[in-house]
């Protein structure tokens, strides 16, 4: 193929793949009713920000994406303290019965999630965790998929440096927290970002456990809204642009950890 | 020494967590799949019976129990090849030497795989709308009528799996450039020597390279295909004539809906059961075929 094949091909794929994100955004600056016309504007006639005033003013947007934030912040925090001290375990340390856990573990990966979700669901109400932050943050906080992905890390960590610091005296903990983390930094960012995201996208699950408006992330109230306001489509485009903005902006921004955390993660098993 | 103590306090609690969170849920899925669970246990546990296989015999009996399936499957035997094309159609013009921007063209490609499904689907369903829709505007440029996409039987479906195609291709994509990135170039350079055209080339070095890889991809794309759920519980709320339905949206109402659980849980099952059968047997062809070859 020529050059100017190739490169016109991708360009024009870039440019239809950025198409419903780019009219989301024109779409969310319109005139309530604006977008149902024939033929269909690309750009508003006159930008107006009504439609995030309703959003926040109205629809109590804000307090969606501020379950959302916790949510996924918490998940995020937790998550990467329980994971990376197993996966350190998992890697470097010896008990008994390791290689059947780690295969255990490994096994969980294989399991869709939604076989667990009505005994779970049982389980939350029994704990007083259904509509609260909790019920979408416990389950979460310890993953197979990143258990994994620290172990693979870790295991590039030289023994001698480990065992160094032990002859020095240093418990096991000290030396997890002074020379483990620092040298597990790319992977904790990587996890961090994937987690992250994979939480604030989550919604099968937290529409389940959060039935409550009051708890509701954004994903589970955005498609709650657009199930009341199937004829505002200009408010609906305005309520996707602050639900995707959030995690679209972070990929951007730590994109290269995020690609390789996708490709550690693939080739599983 | 404190050696193992010490270890077991590493591991103790993300063991816990997956222990109580979702080994137990599995095991308590399984037990509930037997029992006719239903709002009045919910209510009072006195009200559980034991009912054997009666879950799944009446799950196999139910109308549409199959059409979710047939519907599931048919999402799945379309959106399967289509992403896979797509995304290794993507991920070889990334590879190509020739591409200026590689960065940036790979960051638009992947950029829907980060997106939030409810948010974007939500500009689907409007992108998809019979008079006000861009992809009904585009296409009568072409001379084609207005299709009433997500409110023909027939469409629907369809729709939903250009809308996920769209969603996910990105992700295959870099899987797959990752894996065109492996293939040692002096293949390409004896091929070429040899006089072995572009498309030869494709088909006897390429491809055969990246087999393992795309078997990984197809393998993890349907599992991820059969739990449809979020597209059509916010595009088409399964309609029109429950011809997007999928299981697990079935699964979802008679659960969370209409408060089955123990008819949920089997659904669940026979979910599972059927993801880990096609796999597996995938994996089986694929293996043989390698023997053979």
């Amino acid at each position: 193929m020529t050059k100017w094949s190739v490169n016109g091909l991708l360009i024009a794929g870039s440019m239809l793949t950025l198409l419903p994100l780019a009219w989301m955004l024109s779409a969310s600056f319109m005139q309530p009713g604006e977008a149902s016309h024939v033929p269909p504007p690309l750009l508003p006639a006159h930008a107006t920000l009504a439609n995030y005033r309703e959003l926040f003013l109205r629809a109590g947007m804000g307090r969606y994406l501020l379950n959302s934030f916790l949510v996924a912040g918490a998940i995020t925090l937790a998550s990467l303290a329980f994971n990376l001290s197993a996966g350190y375990a998992f890697a470097k340390l010896r008990f008994s019965g390791r290689e059947r856990l780690f295969r255990a573990v490994l096994a969980a990966l294989l399991v869709p999630l939604q076989v667990a979700m009505m005994p779970l669901f049982l389980l939350m109400k029994w704990l007083h965790l259904v509509n609260s932050y909790g019920g979408v943050v416990v389950p979460a906080l310890a993953s197979a998929l990143g258990i994994y992905l620290v172990r693979q890390y870790a295991r590039s960590i030289p023994d001698e440096l480990i065992e160094a610091a032990r002859i020095d005296g240093a418990g096991e903990w000290t030396i997890f927290l002074r020379i483990v983390l620092p040298l597990l930094k790319p992977m904790i960012v990587t996890l961090a970002v994937l987690t992250f995201l994979a939480s604030w996208n989550d919604f099968m699950w937290p529409l389940i456990v959060l039935s409550d408006q009051a708890w509701q992330t954004a994903p589970v109230a955005l498609a709650g809204l657009s199930r009341e306001h199937v004829q505002d489509n200009e408010l609906m485009m305005a309520g996707s642009v602050v639900t995707v903005l959030p995690v679209l902006l972070l990929f951007l921004l730590l994109q290269r950890q995020y690609l390789q955390g996708l490709l550690l993660g693939s080739v599983k098993g | 020494m404190s050696g193992e103590r010490a270890a077991w306090t590493f591991v103790a609690p993300a063991l816990f967590v997956l222990g109580v969170f979702l080994a137990l849920p599995v095991a308590a899925a399984l037990l509930l799949s037997f029992t006719d669970f239903d709002i009045y246990a919910l209510a009072n546990l006195d009200n559980l019976r034991f009912v054997g296989l009666g879950n799944y015999i009446e799950v196999l009996r139910t109308p549409l129990f199959w059409k979710s399936l047939l519907n599931t499957v048919w999402f799945v035997a379309l959106a399967l090849p289509l992403s896979l094309a797509v995304s290794l159609g993507a991920a070889l013009l990334l590879n190509s030497p020739l591409v200026r921007f590689r960065g940036l063209h790979r960051t638009a490609l992947f950029a829907p795989v980060v997106t939030t499904v409810v948010a974007v689907a939500i500009i689907w369903r409007y992108l998809f709308h019979t008079r006000y829709g861009l992809i009904n505007y585009a296409l009568g440029h072409f001379g084609i009528g207005p299709v009433d996409w997500l409110g023909d039987p027939h469409w629907a479906m369809p729709a939903l799996v250009l809308f996920a195609v769209w969603k996910n291709f990105g992700y295959n994509m870099i899987i797959l450039l990752a894996g065109l990135q492996a293939i040692p170039q002096d293949l390409y350079e004896a091929a070429r020597i040899d006089g072995a055209s572009a498309a030869r080339r494709f088909w006897h070095i390429t491809l055969p390279c990246l087999r393992p890889v795309l078997l990984l991809v197809a393998v993890i794309t349907i599992a991820g295909y059969f739990q449809l759920f979020a597209e059509p519980y916010v595009m088409t709320r399964g309609d029109p004539l429950q011809s997007t339905v999928s299981v697990l949206y079935f699964m979802y109402e008679e659960g969370f809906k209409w408060w089955n659980l123990g008819r949920a849980c089997a659904i669940a099952f026979l979910l599972f059961a059927l993801i880990l059968v096609i796999t597996r047997v995938l994996l089986r062809l694929a293996r043989a075929q390698d023997h053979n070859a």
